[in-house]
């Protein structure tokens, strides 16, 4: 979904990217509170992770491709503040050293993958994980739909940007029809990786998984060995 | 950062490694989701030509790597490479830290049970 040069017109774009530099020194404060020695190279893990799954383009549709987001999985991974950041990292880098997202455009870029998709994936995960049972499966179902909906939700919201400021005269109800429509379809895929990676650090590090945080038993969020070594003197 | 989440971060940074350098041969080529939408709603034409189309790693190939696997790799392994340090530095700067700041932290959030 990364929007070139010349799709919007400057004002917008200008717009886009004050909002975004705001955007991202909220980010930076907030994740001061998400952050310590021991998270910091978990951030750095979640961008390059997440850089590397969006080149990972699956098919959706006839002639059409998809790829992760992101921003739902990061925010969850590492917190809400961090996840954005991450990925507004991972954009940056797009932009500046593979000519991936127009230069104009990454303010534009920022706000569509990496807040809204943050704000709108991490509001669905923690609402939905609230009011499932707490238990690991809830959590990685919780992910699965907030992932699922945070992409239609980033489509519509470049959709939004441009009726203000499209550089081409397009009807936009067909437009909001055609972008959430394809964009449904990415957001399964988007489902299913995130889901599938939150299950897999949840088996393996559960307590590397922030939004799980005082969802599961303490003994659940111990490093897996500490688990097994907890469980195992209980059940028996 | 203790030495098990050292090795959590050294096994992820070998998956993702993998994935940006070699899976991603196997991605698809079609235009995604936004690029199909404009090509079909007609306002593709708009689009300008990246200001650094003419850098190393445009487009995720390596110049003066032509074609097959290792263009794709190469910039995959380099972009791996670029958002874990930037990324992992920012986070690294923005961090909390400071042992008088833990401390107070510390004594507020958990403090001493009174009954003891």
């Amino acid at each position: 979904m990364h929007v070139p040069d010349g799709f919007l017109d400057a004002p917008t774009s200008a717009a886009t990217a004050a909002v975004s530099v705001a955007a991202v020194a909220v980010c930076v404060r907030g994740a001061r509170r998400e952050l310590d020695e021991r998270t910091a190279p978990m951030a750095g893990l979640v961008a390059a992770f997440i850089f590397a799954v969006q080149m990972l383009n699956f098919p959706v549709a006839a002639g059409t491709s998809g790829h992760l987001l992101g921003g739902t999985l990061a925010a969850i991974l590492v917190g809400p503040y961090t996840g954005a950041l991450c990925v507004a990292v991972v954009l940056a880098v797009q932009a500046l050293l593979f000519a991936d997202g127009g230069l104009t455009a990454i303010g534009t870029n920022v706000l569509l993958m990496a807040v809204t998709t943050v704000v709108v994936g991490y509001a669905f995960f923690v609402l939905l994980s609230r009011v499932l049972p707490r238990t690991r499966s809830s959590i990685v179902g919780a992910s699965f739909v907030a992932a699922l909906v945070s992409v239609p939700a980033s489509s519509l919201a470049f959709v939004g940007l441009y009726a203000f400021g499209g550089a081409a005269d397009i009807p936009l109800d067909t437009l909001a029809g055609a972008m959430v429509g394809v964009h449904v379809l990415i957001g399964i895929g988007e489902a299913l990786i995130t889901a599938a990676t939150v299950s897999s650090v949840l088996a393996v590090r559960p307590d590397l998984v922030r939004g799980a945080r005082g969802l599961l038993p303490a003994a659940d969020l111990a490093p897996a060995s500490t688990v097994s070594a907890t469980t195992g003197g209980a059940s028996s | 950062m203790s030495r098990r989440t050292t090795s959590v971060v050294a096994a992820g940074l070998v998956v993702t490694l993998l994935l940006a350098g070699a899976v991603s041969y196997f991605a698809s080529g079609s235009p995604d989701g936004l690029n199909k939408v404009s090509i079909e709603r007609g306002f593709d034409g708009t689009e300008q030509e990246h200001d650094l189309a003419d850098s190393p790693f445009a487009g995720y190939e390596t110049r003066g790597v032509n074609g097959g696997f290792w263009t794709g790799s190469l910039a995959g392994i380099t972009g791996v490479g670029v958002c874990f340090l930037v990324a992992g530095g920012v986070a690294y700067l923005v961090r909390r830290r400071g042992p008088e700041q833990k401390s107070r932290t510390h004594s507020r959030s958990s403090g001493e049970p009174a009954s003891r």
